[in-house]
């Protein structure tokens, strides 16, 4: 491989361009990018939260909270349904993952497993003497699940976007996780806030039969107060409602804060959609003076009297709210409850300065060493050390400009990935023209030395290569974030300095010995 | 063209690696065994990432008075709880041990950030349930271990099943060490530090790789030559490379380490023991240990299975 054919030249040369013009826009400042055309890629690498700074969290969704939810139906069902058939049972209950009744007459035992049968879809009866056994089937849980996931990563974008931040990246993770990153975020006890209610809302009428206390009526139950008590207003504590839902949230289509025109309170005011909107009507007329509860995550945020029915769909919430409250409660709305609550099983926050900070200090210590490597390359091997250091440069814009493409995230681990991709391009420079001194030694001249150089080194450099590339790949397959982070880059440099250490420098060095015609290497 | 560059190495050195093996050998195996008794009596001081827990970094425009914060943060009776200075009289570091459940840790963190008050702004706060750091552990473990049997499968394919075995042994006593480095001394463990941990291993398998591939090619050359001859041989040729590859990295290394800042700290010492230990390993662990399981020098055995390997030219 004396010479290099014009096309392999140009195709060179082609993709040094390419490579360094993508790499642009993630080493210039903002600035300078504005002023540039706008068909010059404009993509710069995206900063991990740990360089950025932001908010990282990641949340455990309780899908099993749903899956109970839904079992708890099915024992209605079943309640309903076999009194509705005559059937005589006992031991009505959820058992494990699994609602469980005991039939009593054994003659029922075929009609009552149809008629359970009926009340869910993907559902198993199973029988066991009298005992009836309905669970859900394992397809059912795992659509279940992956139902309530994707929703509640919807609902949590939903809420995010209301708050105004900019990228948020909401990404699903495993069965039942979601991970959400949010740069420049340093307020992160309001967004757990935002994201640790469901904000179910409902309404409910007040029981009608009085409770002692101890004895919650049937089809009645309890719920504690959430009233702010600010001002010292003598306040129930708990009230009894009715089971029976009158309005539901999912009927909202837009809630907003305000402020109430008579008191001047902080209120939510809010609006149904058509079909909420003649449910809250009928119950308003048909109970007028009686107070109405409105419910939010089984707490009576409030509950007034109807002083007249309420034909428009609209009204407002006045809950003894701050301003903040009122408009986080607003939000809440507007994006809709969660389908199960959220636990938060990490929260990673860094300040924007600290982002800074390490940003400087790693630049700067990577700077210096890059001098450092700089200076001995060109001591060490003259015009090639040049050479190599070019390549080196283009490894490092290559590596960049490839992560920008793809929309790889940079992080601190990901920086220690691209040192050891840099440290093994380097590597291969050095294998080259160590080689070449052998060769040379050896008694070749200038043209044959250069050329045996850089077929011998070549088999070196891709087993090396090759050996770390592999490790980088499972590293990224089995790993998880910072592990991944570093595989990434390290996988990347490591591709691109096939190119850069060995190719852009072949030509150049071919390009530098046949243009001079020296009588001795450089090296 | 006058200019010649340096020479590192004025010619190819003549040394015998296997004058000190056992020497080195025992004092690999002693390292190694230290590393396992440190890690098992003393075990590793692990950051919140593994551990669990909060770790907060705060930052006031005024000195900090320690004593105070430490006697407001006590009284939340949170457990355990270590308070440091971080760079400077204004920055405080906060680590709090693991409350047990995920619901008692973000709870903790707020009662936290209650207390301190907002005369701190939070340069840092990281808060892992334990559910978390246990994944971690097991999928950083995971990855590491799958890593090492592919290096150790293509070694196997490309020279030999005895350079992937000492090229594996090689990493894995770099590695160990490095473990067992931060658990003598008692520096913080953490996922940084496992981005280390792998990088060196990548260092020293590319270190170990490039003296192998002499090894093979000098095995077609001389095919009558002394495997152990051979081995020196191989070592010697490539030395030079070896002083100025692995020096560059040292110095880039220290560099990092002098001017990192005290983030980068604990990665930037793991990687400058990495490089030493994995210079030292690739002639002092993986190379005799081929020549061992080569059963001692019967070089006909190498050479006939280079003539049988898949080979490139």
């Amino acid at each position: 491989m004396l010479y290099f054919p014009k096309w392999k030249i140009i195709a060179i040369l082609t993709v040094i361009v390419l490579g360094v013009l993508y790499s642009i826009p993630s080493i210039t400042p903002r600035s300078f990018l504005d002023t540039l055309p706008d068909w010059l890629p404009k993509r710069s690498v995206t900063l991990g939260l740990d360089l950025q700074g932001g908010l990282h969290l990641l949340m455990h969704v309780e899908v099993d909270s749903v899956i109970k939810e839904r079992l708890d139906s099915i024992v209605e069902g079943v309640r309903a349904e076999l009194r509705k058939a005559n059937v005589l049972y006992r031991n009505l209950g959820l058992r494990g993952q699994a609602v469980s009744v005991t039939i009593n007459r054994p003659e029922d035992i075929q009609r009552a497993r149809d008629i359970v049968a009926q009340i869910e879809t993907g559902t198993n009866v199973t029988i066991e003497g009298d005992r009836l056994t309905i669970a859900f089937t394992e397809q059912t849980i795992r659509d279940i699940k992956s139902a309530v996931v994707s929703q509640s990563a919807e609902i949590v974008r939903l809420r995010i976007d209301e708050t105004g931040t900019k990228d948020p990246t909401i990404q699903r993770q495993g069965d039942d996780r979601i991970l959400l990153q949010l740069p420049g975020v340093n307020d992160p006890e309001r967004i757990k806030r935002l994201l640790n209610t469901t904000a179910k809302m409902t309404f409910h009428l007040m029981c009608d039969q009085p409770s002692d206390g101890n004895n919650i009526p049937v089809g009645c139950f309890q719920a504690a107060s959430g009233e702010a008590q600010r001002d010292g207003r003598n306040l129930p504590t708990d009230y009894v409602l009715r089971r029976r839902v009158e309005v539901s949230g999912d009927r909202l289509v837009d809630a907003q804060p305000s402020f109430d025109q008579r008191t001047g309170e902080p209120v939510v005011s809010f609006r149904f959609d058509r079909q909420g909107a003649k449910q809250f009507g009928d119950v308003t007329v048909a109970n007028v003076n009686k107070p109405f509860a409105i419910v939010l995550d089984n707490k009576v945020i409030s509950a007034p009297v109807i002083r007249e029915p309420i034909m428009g769909g609209s009204g407002q919430i006045s809950g003894n709210f701050q301003v903040k409250e009122a408009q986080d409660l607003a939000l809440l709305l507007r994006a809709g409850a969660l389908p199960a609550p959220v636990t938060f099983l990490e929260e990673r926050t860094v300040g924007p300065d600290l982002g800074s900070d390490s940003i400087y200090a790693g630049t700067i210590a990577c700077i210096i060493g890059y001098a450092l490597i700089v200076l001995l390359m060109i001591a060490a091997y003259g015009v090639f050390g040049i050479v190599a250091n070019i390549a080196l440069l283009l490894n490092l814009s290559f590596t960049l400009a490839i992560m920008a493409a793809f929309g790889a995230t940079l992080t601190l681990p990901g920086i220690a990935g691209m040192v050891l991709g840099l440290a093994m391009a380097v590597d291969a420079n050095v294998l080259i023209y160590e080689r070449m001194r052998e060769e040379s030694d050896r008694g070749r001249s200038v043209f044959p030395a250069v050329d045996a150089a850089f077929q011998r080194a070549y088999g070196t450099i891709l087993d090396s290569n090759v050996t770390t590339l592999i490790a980088g790949i499972l590293l990224y397959i089995f790993g998880s974030g910072p592990v991944r982070g570093f595989a990434v880059t390290l996988a990347i440099g490591i591709i691109c300095s096939m190119f850069t250490a060995v190719t852009a420098t072949k030509l150049m060095c071919f390009a530098w010995v046949s243009w001079l015609k020296p009588k001795t290497l450089p090296v | 063209m006058a200019f010649r560059g340096f020479r590192i190495l004025r010619a190819v050195p003549n040394l015998d690696y296997f004058r000190f093996h056992k020497l080195c050998f025992a004092i690999s195996i002693f390292l190694c065994v230290a590393s396992v008794v440190s890690l098992a009596t003393r075990g590793l001081n692990f950051g919140v990432d593994f551990a669990g827990g909060i770790l907060i970094e705060a930052r006031k425009t005024t000195p900090v008075d320690m004593a105070a914060v430490r006697a407001k943060v006590n009284a939340l009776n949170l457990g355990d709880i270590s308070l440091q200075e971080f760079g400077g009289p204004t920055d405080i570091l906060l680590r709090v041990q693991s409350q047990g459940d995920e619901k008692a840790e973000m709870a903790a963190v707020q009662k936290i950030r209650e207390t301190l008050g907002s005369e701190f702004s939070y340069e840092r706060v990281e808060v892992v349930g334990p559910r978390v750091g246990k994944e971690l552990i097991r999928d950083g473990v995971l990855a590491i271990v799958f890593a090492l049997a592919g290096i150790m499968a293509y070694m196997a394919f490309r020279f030999s099943w005895r350079a992937g075995l000492s090229g594996v042994v090689a990493i894995l006593h770099d590695c160990l060490t490095t473990v067992g480095l931060f658990s003598v001394m008692g520096l913080q463990f953490d996922l940084n530090t496992v981005a280390a941990v792998v990088t060196i291993a990548g260092f020293s398998i590319n270190d170990t790789v490039v003296i192998d591939d002499r090894i093979r090619e000098n095995t077609r050359l001389y095919k009558t030559m002394d495997f152990r001859e051979l081995i020196n041989l191989s070592v010697n040729q490539t030395m030079a490379r070896t002083l100025m590859t692995n020096g560059l990295v040292l110095l880039s290394t220290v560099a990092l380490l002098v001017f990192g800042g005290p983030l980068l700290f604990g990665l930037s010492f793991a990687l400058l023991w990495g490089v030493i230990a994995g210079t030292y390993s690739t002639i002092y662990v993986a190379a005799p240990m081929e020549w061992y399981l080569a059963a001692r020098g019967r070089a006909h055995v190498s050479a006939a299975e280079a003539e049988g390997a898949h080979t490139h030219s």
